[in-house]
């Protein structure tokens, strides 16, 4: 019941950020079609800013938004002119998706262990052997690692092919390099509330009841260790499926990152709204997901 | 105290504290300007210059002791603003729950929801020209370029916090009902005390653990903004935009090693120390460890 009243809440929230990026594109300087982006002529200007409704107050430009969002239509992009929102939405989202989603599998799969192999080690050579690598992990920005990458596996070794976004070996490095940052993050989270969890009474408890050391780590501690990383997982997924400027650059990679970006230096405002308003609901929905699982993962948490 | 027990906690905060002296008294030391060009172009390390030299032929050395001064300010204030704010947010939010906590949680949505690269660009073009002009009159030399850093901190500020709020926020619902929780409460301590001396001792570890991640993540946010050219603007330099520098340098033909080499090792080494800080005191705050 509190999750279905959360899940309608979105909607309204989700009319709350789409007008506060609608001003706050307004607010910033500049327009679509001014300066360098200018079109060849004041009447063609004048035509293309009543194609778009630019000449009409916000407050109105605003509706005009609603009413086509209402039927689906993002409308159509002011820098890449013969495209509409949802196509472009439609061809690079399935993209950013795949990567994003390996890239977070990679780094749960990858993190998770890592940080409870240190946990464990806590104090020891190992702990902090494995802790310089996952923080190595953290530090070291994709805008290095990518380029190393493609080096020396791809360029030299010949394993990888070095750019796009073709067959499955295609998929390999820009996981990898995506998803390296977000193990080494994951990795820290898990090694800390793990150490917390394995200090807590429930789980002297168990020690006293005689289950061994691996049956209270995966039954009982990792159940409680993993909530912190849920909470922060949630913000992460939903960065990831959205897509990364950088790595997608590195790569030439056709997905949405690029568009984030762009969208916003060029003032494309309907491309900018339709991205908007895709990640939030994508991360509104991944939070109440996360705190729906932490509820059912914790019985100690209740919303009320 | 069980911190100066902590043998990795006092070398590395040793040496932060020597690496911030020295970041200061640089200009003093060093034989180099940071923005003065050479002939000297891409030299590799050697005994007059330690580091090696960039495409413009400048003492990387100086480059990196000059760019540690934004870098480290970035992390400080990114990580204070979600110290304070992130915190206290999250407390107050878990702790009290029902619609406050609702409301509270969906206002960290929403800022959350709008993708910080239109909030810092928005930030960084609407209030440039007001922020220069105010930091002119007050510095009395025209200061384009310290408004832009001031605003990169703003907007990096304002987008730390909200993930910390929201991690504080979990730990807190789970400690709320907790029996020692209940216990001083019946015992007649009030809300404040709770939160205080209760609720946020247990709370601190993994503060500490996410802020020491907070730090790495704004500065590489920065170098991001840099990249894109929305954060620090050239000659001026930060350890993300040197090593941004490095990185776009690395081609199969010839490779600049240097580039990229020191001015990641001093981000990573920096890190490293700060990291080794951050765990002694985490084990010095914990209320449940041993003394």
């Amino acid at each position: 019941m509190f999750f279905l009243k959360r899940l309608l809440f979105l909607i309204p929230l989700l009319l709350v950020i789409s007008f506060l990026a609608f001003i706050l594109m307004r607010l910033a300087p500049g327009g679509p079609f001014d300066s360098d982006r200018a079109p060849a002529s004041p009447e063609i200007e004048r035509a293309l800013r009543a194609k778009y409704h630019l000449d009409q107050p916000w407050l109105v430009q605003y509706g005009h938004f609603l009413g086509s969002l209402a039927k689906g239509d993002l409308g159509l992009s002011t820098k890449y002119r013969n495209h509409t929102v949802n196509d472009i939405i439609a061809s690079a989202l399935p993209v950013s998706m795949t990567l994003g989603g390996l890239a977070f599998f990679f780094a749960l799969v990858v993190g998770i262990p890592w940080g409870v192999l240190m946990a464990i080690q806590r104090g020891q050579w190992g702990d902090y052997l494995w802790g310089l690598l996952s923080l190595l992990a953290a530090c070291i920005p994709a805008l290095v690692i990518g380029p190393i990458l493609v080096l020396s596996l791809a360029v030299k070794a010949g394993w990888f092919p070095v750019a796009l976004w073709e067959s499955p070996l295609h998929v390999v490095l820009p996981t990898f390099t995506l998803g390296l940052l977000f193990a080494g993050k994951v990795a820290r989270l898990v090694r800390e509330s793990m150490t917390t969890t394995l200090q807590s009474e429930f789980i002297t408890a168990a020690r006293a009841k005689g289950l061994s050391e691996s049956e209270i780590l995966v039954k009982h501690a990792l159940r409680i260790a993993l909530l912190p990383v849920v909470s922060f997982a949630a913000p992460m997924l939903a960065d990831l499926l959205t897509g990364s400027f950088v790595v997608e650059t590195i790569f030439q990679i056709p997905g949405l990152g690029a568009f984030f970006v762009n969208s916003s230096l060029n003032r494309d405002y309907p491309l900018l709204m339709g991205l908007v308003l895709l990640y939030a609901a994508l991360l509104l929905l991944l939070n109440l997901l996360a705190d729906f699982l932490i509820a059912k993962l914790d019985p100690r948490v209740r919303y009320e | 105290m069980r911190f100066r027990r902590n043998k990795p906690a006092v070398i590395s905060l040793a040496l932060l504290a020597s690496l911030v002296l020295l970041v200061i008294v640089w200009p003093w030391m060093a034989s180099y300007s940071w923005e003065t060009t050479s002939d000297a172009q891409f030299d590799p390390p050697s005994a007059r210059h330690w580091f090696g030299t960039d495409v413009h032929g400048r003492d990387l050395l100086t480059r990196v002791m000059y760019g540690a001064r934004v870098s480290l300010l970035v992390g400080v204030v990114g990580a204070g603003v979600a110290f304070v704010i992130g915190v206290a947010w999250g407390a107050v939010s878990g702790y009290v729950g029902g619609r406050l906590d609702g409301a509270m949680m969906r206002f960290v949505d929403i800022l959350y929801s709008l993708p910080s690269i239109i909030f810092v660009i928005v930030l960084l073009t609407t209030l440039k020209e007001t922020t220069t002009q105010w930091l002119t009159s007050l510095l009395g030399s025209k200061a384009t370029s310290q408004a832009s850093v001031l605003l990169l901190f703003a907007g990096l500020g304002a987008v730390s916090w909200l993930t910390m709020a929201r991690i504080v926020r979990g730990q807190v619902l789970t400690l709320r009902h907790r029996a020692f929780v209940d216990a001083s409460r019946s015992l007649g301590a009030g809300h404040a005390r709770i939160i205080w001396r209760h609720i946020l001792p247990n709370v601190w570890g993994i503060v500490i653990v996410y802020l020491t991640l907070t730090v790495p993540s704004v500065i590489l946010y920065e170098s991001f903004l840099s990249y894109l050219g929305l954060g620090i603007e050239p000659p001026m330099a930060s350890w993300g935009s040197l090593v941004a520098e490095g990185a776009g340098q690395l081609n199969s033909v010839r490779i600049y090693w240097w580039l990229v080499v020191f001015p990641s090792a001093m981000l990573v080494s920096t890190l490293l120390a700060l990291n080794f800080l951050g765990d002694g005191l985490r084990d010095a705050f914990d209320p449940k460890g041993q003394v």
